[in-house]
């Protein structure tokens, strides 16, 4: 084994520091020129920038189709559109969010780029793999896609059968999407593991490892193992369609709660691919603004891992209403609670880290802390849908709404902004407007609760969720969520204006404009096609932030430096020798 | 080894992100198993509906296996675990360097995978000819239970997926023969070898999991 | 507390709401005040330890034995204390008295049928005693529903081919909605059904009455009330709106293509085979979703829904 262990007491290293290039000219974004040199790259940089458009596109999608879906909403009638319109929309805005935004998210974006970066490797263990399934993500989009134009889909997002195998539409074309995404989303997993496991750089021993990771490497676990049953349950789903397997079908003489239980095995364990890499980047951004040293390194790490277990386990809490033995709740009950604790542990880590601290409150920072109120809201709420008897009386209704989209979007949403712009100069070396983006992140703060606070309250009383009319009695809470939509896509169109401005017309960012001491930012700002030009060595840890920046600037110049096949090994070299201070 | 070797040289195979051969190899590797744990748990929901299905009917199973014909079912178990042995012996002949044993022990294995294949067209094509078709297609008269068609679909499910995973199978050996042929692979590189065979290993042990849970029921 | 309590949730009225609200409230409260210490300590640690320069130093505090278990072993108790609350609620739930009064319930898009012991079919009416536990034994004809009274804080899905049960016990004189909450395809929102709470002596009347009001009615007017009281309307407009189904106006000896291409007459048979066997004849244009009303209607009460259909004629 090359890299793994090789700390310092095994084997003497000679290092020396390797001070990142300020403004680099040559980077991995103008490398390689032309359309065609992105579409078969296989450098994990591009592949995270081109996952990076992808969910954007999808987010502002399913996104506008919340709008709409909000704006019928606003009378207990028809509005402007009919009940079947309504009731693809929901599922669609469900469906895109989830396979197409949210799952590929962090991973799949943030994480392709940040990834080797954070364990100075020159890309993951499999590029082409990489890039094939970014393809294999794009055929499933894709299949979606047709599903849409070709009668649509009406099941939610959960396709329960029987409905699911009898509705009309294109039921079949939009579960064979999401059976072919399912393994973009196994191979990145696969990919990341044996990327962490065998292509650290010397020194990153796993209690270096940046928090991050031990996030993504959580939810890799996850992945692989979870989504194999996804892709078999839609198999089995787009069978049953084709040919009438019957499986699941009562009709032909097979049980619907058999699929809930194979789609929430899978499905329940996905909520974690969601949430778990967002803990990772929260984790990162809090040490780094608070510049000190992260509070609780092991018990963060390892929650993340517990989390990804008793994930497993819970996925009968989806179910208690479906007519599943009281004995069987009551474990699924019990095992739900055991995920509060993890949960709760990071939070009151991340708070101590920030005690005593030297807090800066950036954007990235800004988005934390709104994680943290929020999350813990969806948190809060969990806990409440754990409780058997009173989710009975909340399951399926609106709450239960409010409840996920405090988990998904004021979690992991959040998350994944204060990613993307704790890691935008690093992906295209510009600074954005700092001003905006606070302005914005309060919007949508202020705008985020708007929408789904009332939707607690209209839960509670029992306004149940999909429904296209609702009794009067409801119609308040609904327009001042819908206000509150509103209030968000505002928050949503200054970020896109103050990005879009940065890509254009941004000031060039510094290599490392947080000061943080993780690996990625001792890379330059945008980095080289081959992130490093020398053979990284780590000594610290990611947060230790009581040591000078010099010790985490250190390296071995590597002869061969990745440009084999250019033949100019030598003028790399130089170039590497060049750059020392 | 425990810094990069600045003195090795970059050889044909090694990717530029790797640092060497060995790392180049463990995580390839790793990359397979990882993705027969993900095969398994694939195979794991098939082998589960088979389960609830089989408590909830036990009489069922007793009654449509007897359509199954155990003998071809074994002939087929035993073609597979001669396969296996075979791609094994392809890999020790990658290992010593002999190419020429590389490709004929490919193109046994590719030739019991077929065998394995045209026995399993003969059966389906027998039971298609009873009527005994995959989901509401089903209309088969012999068994006298309700939900015979289940256990159908459930044959079909597992063992269609099986075939599609040997057809996969063949298709890469074709493809390692190729690479073999323009002399790819040496004792110091046979790492598509390794991890195909791992790959084959697995569409085995699937095979005889499913040949006593379908054939040799009672 | 009264006021929030109100202002979140429903009426209690049944014997089991107050159980699940006290627990409700109890988490409310917990968490409010969680909630509010951690965004306490967000807001001041983030003012109080604002950086002051590039240059500060921040201490090396790596972890705290202590603080940590604390953290941990408080929320692990106070989350064990909510599983046993919201177990005890849920066995009480789950396990209907003896002497409960059974009435069957089925679900099909999208309404829900009431059978009485006496033989009568309520359609979206559950009519029930008061102070009296009442169990309910559900099925559905077609695909999953699920059954909610907020009111009474129950739920339970609704399925094909199994039986699913609850029970409750009404508190109170008054009517109550009752919701679908499992998804269940185009008017799944539509599948209201409204809880009629009698007093008991009430109740025997209607159980013995039910049915047999409508004798004195004129036929076309029976249908009229027919079509509303079995949901029919929920489908099936009478004024050319065009909603799930086809509209009665205008329908009675109209001639209609089907969906293989035929051509029908809309007339006494045809428009008593589609209350009966909805699948046989699909109009052109719609799905095959109706379910059958056999069991459900008698005779005389379709040829009253005929005649009203006949009024409707252009």
């Amino acid at each position: 084994m090359a890299t793994n262990e090789a700390t310092s007491n095994v084997k003497r290293i000679q290092v020396r520091r390797f001070k990142p290039e300020e403004y680099p000219e040559k980077h991995y974004l103008n490398e390689e020129k032309g359309i065609w040199a992105w579409m078969t790259t296989v450098d994990h940089k591009k592949i995270g920038l081109m996952y990076l458009a992808s969910i954007t596109f999808f987010f502002f999608v399913a996104g506008v189709l919340a709008i709409l879906l909000r704006t019928e909403l606003l009378t207990p009638a028809r509005s402007f559109m009919d009940a079947d319109v309504y009731n693809q929309v929901f599922t669609l805005h469900g469906a895109i969010m989830i396979f197409f935004f949210l799952i590929p998210s962090v991973p799949a974006a943030l994480g392709n780029f940040v990834l080797p970066l954070q364990l100075g490797a020159k890309d993951v263990a499999f590029p082409r793999l990489n890039l094939a399934s970014y393809y294999i993500y794009v055929i499933g989009a894709l299949f979606t896609l047709f599903a849409i134009f070709t009668g649509g889909v009406d099941t939610g997002w959960t396709f329960y059968t029987p409905y699911s195998a009898t509705t009309g539409g294109n039921v079949m074309a939009m579960t064979f999407g999401v059976f072919i995404l399912g393994f973009s989303s196994i191979l990145t997993g696969l990919n990341f593991i044996v990327t962490i496991h065998k292509m650290r750089s010397p020194g990153i021993t796993w209690n270096r490892l940046p928090l991050n990771l031990w996030g993504l490497y959580a939810t890799s676990l996850i992945q692989i193992l979870a989504t194999p049953v996804l892709a078999i349950t839609l198999l089995l789903l787009t069978m049953e369609r084709l040919l009438g397997i019957g499986i699941f079908d009562p009709a032909l003489g097979g049980d619907p709660v058999l699929y809930q239980h194979f789609f929430w095995f899978y499905s329940h364990p996905a909520v974690y691919i969601m949430i778990v890499p967002g803990f990772g980047i929260i984790s990162e951004v809090i040490s780094t603004f608070s510049r000190k040293v992260i509070f609780g390194y092991w018990a963060i790490a390892l929650s993340s891992l517990a989390i990804a277990f008793i994930g497993f386990l819970v996925w009968g809490h989806h179910m208690f209403t479906a007519g599943q033995s009281s004995l069987a709740n009551m474990v699924f009950s019990f095992l739900t609670f055991l995920v509060g604790i993890p949960t709760g542990i990071k939070i009151f880590n991340w708070l101590a880290t920030m005690y005593r601290g030297s807090i800066d409150l950036k954007t990235p920072m800004l988005y934390a802390l709104v994680f943290l109120f929020l999350f813990t809201i969806g948190g809060f709420t969990g806990i409440m849908l754990g409780a058997l008897s009173v989710d009975i009386h909340l399951h399926d209704t609106y709450y239960v709404v409010a409840h996920f989209h405090y988990v998904m979007m004021g979690g992991m949403v959040m998350a994944f902004f204060a990613g993307l712009h704790y890691w935008w100069p690093k992906m295209f070396g510009k600074m954005y407007s700092e001003f905006w983006a606070r302005i914005a992140c309060a919007i949508l703060f202020v705008g985020f609760n708007m929408t789904f606070l009332p939707q607690f309250v209209m839960g509670a009383q029992g306004m149940p969720r999909r429904y296209f009319n609702y009794i009067d009695q409801f119609q308040s809470f609904h327009v001042f969520s819908t206000i509150g939509a509103y209030v968000m896509s505002v928050a949503f169109l200054i970020m896109a204006g103050y990005l879009l401005h940065s890509l254009l017309k941004g000031k060039r960012a510094p290599s490392n404009p947080w000061g943080s001491r993780a690996l990625e930012w001792q890379a330059a700002s945008p980095p080289p096609l081959h992130n490093f030009h020398h053979v990284p060595v780590i000594i610290n840890g990611p947060y230790d932030y009581h040591k000078p920046m010099s010790e985490f600037q250190l390296g071995i110049a590597a002869s061969h430096n990745g440009h084999h096949h250019h033949g100019d090994e030598a003028v790399k070299v130089e170039k590497s020798e060049k750059e020392q201070a | 080894m425990a810094q990069p070797s600045v003195t090795e040289e970059r050889l044909e195979h090694l990717k530029h992100y790797f640092i060497d051969s060995d790392q180049q190899f463990e995580a390839s590797k790793m990359g397979m198993w990882i993705f027969l744990v993900t095969e398994i748990l694939f195979f794991g929901g098939l082998f589960l509906a088979y389960i609830v299905y089989r408590t909830w009917y036990p009489e069922l199973y007793l009654l449509a296996s007897e359509e199954l014909h155990t003998f071809w079912g074994a002939v087929n178990t035993v073609v597979l675990i001669g396969s296996s042995l075979t791609v094994a012996m392809a890999i020790r002949s990658a290992q010593l360097n002999q190419i020429k044993g590389l490709i004929i022990n490919l193109w046994i294995t590719i030739g019991l995978a077929c065998v394995f294949m045209v026995i399993k067209y003969f059966e389906y094509s027998e039971k298609f000819a009873k009527g005994i078709l995959p989901g509401a297609h089903y209309s088969y008269e012999g068994i006298a239970h309700e939900k015979a068609n289940i256990f159908f679909s459930i044959y079909y499910m597992m063992t269609g997926l099986h075939g599609i995973h040997v057809l996969i199978g063949i298709g890469l050996m074709v493809w390692l023969v190729f690479k073999a042929k323009k002399k790819v692979f040496h004792s110091g590189y046979y790492t598509p070898v390794e991890i195909t065979g791992l790959y084959w290993h697995l569409v085995d042990i699937i095979w005889i999991f499913l040949f006593p849970l379908l054939y040799l029921i009672d | 507390m009264n006021r929030f309590s109100e202002f979140m949730l429903p009426p209690q009225k049944s014997t089991l709401a107050e159980h699940t609200d006290a627990l409700f409230n109890f988490v409310n409260v917990t968490s409010i005040i969680l909630l509010a210490g951690i965004t306490f300590a967000i807001i001041f640690f983030a003012w109080k330890y604002r950086r002051r320069s590039e240059n500060d130093v921040t201490p090396v505090i790596t972890h705290n034995n202590k603080l940590e278990i604390t953290w941990s072993v408080i929320p692990l108790i106070l989350v064990m204390i909510v599983f046993g609350w919201g177990l005890n609620g849920y066995m009480n739930l789950t396990t209907p008295p003896a002497d409960a009064y059974e009435i069957r319930v089925v679900g099909k898009s999208w309404l829900w049928e009431f059978h009485y012991e006496t033989g009568h079919v309520s359609v979206n009416e559950l009519h029930i005693p008061v102070n009296r536990p009442v169990k309910l034994i559900m099925s559905s004809d077609d695909v999953l529903h699920s059954f909610y009274i907020p009111d009474f804080r129950v739920k339970m899905d609704v399925l094909p081919n199994r039986y699913t049960s609850l029970w409750f016990e009404a508190t109170e004189i008054g009517e109550s909605v009752i919701f679908c909450t499992e998804y269940c395809g185009t008017a799944h929102s539509n599948m209201l059904a409204r809880t009629y709470v009698h007093s008991a002596e009430d109740f025997i009347t209607w159980l013995e009455t039910a049915g047999s009001a409508d004798d004195d009615l004129p036929p076309a007017e029976l249908g009229e009330q027919l079509v509303v009281r079995n949901a029919c309307n929920t489908c099936h407009s009478s004024d050319g709106a065009r909603l799930v189904g086809p509209t009665f106006q205008g329908l009675w000896m109209a001639e209609r293509e089907m969906q293989d291409g035929e051509v029908i007459t809309a007339d006494e048979n045809y428009i008593r085979e589609s209350i009966l066997e909805p699948n046989a004849k699909i109009t052109a244009g719609y799905q095959p979703v109706m379910p059958s009303y056999a069991g459900t209607l008698n005779d005389r009460q379709i040829d009253a829904i005929i005649e009203y259909i006949k009024t409707l004629s252009n």
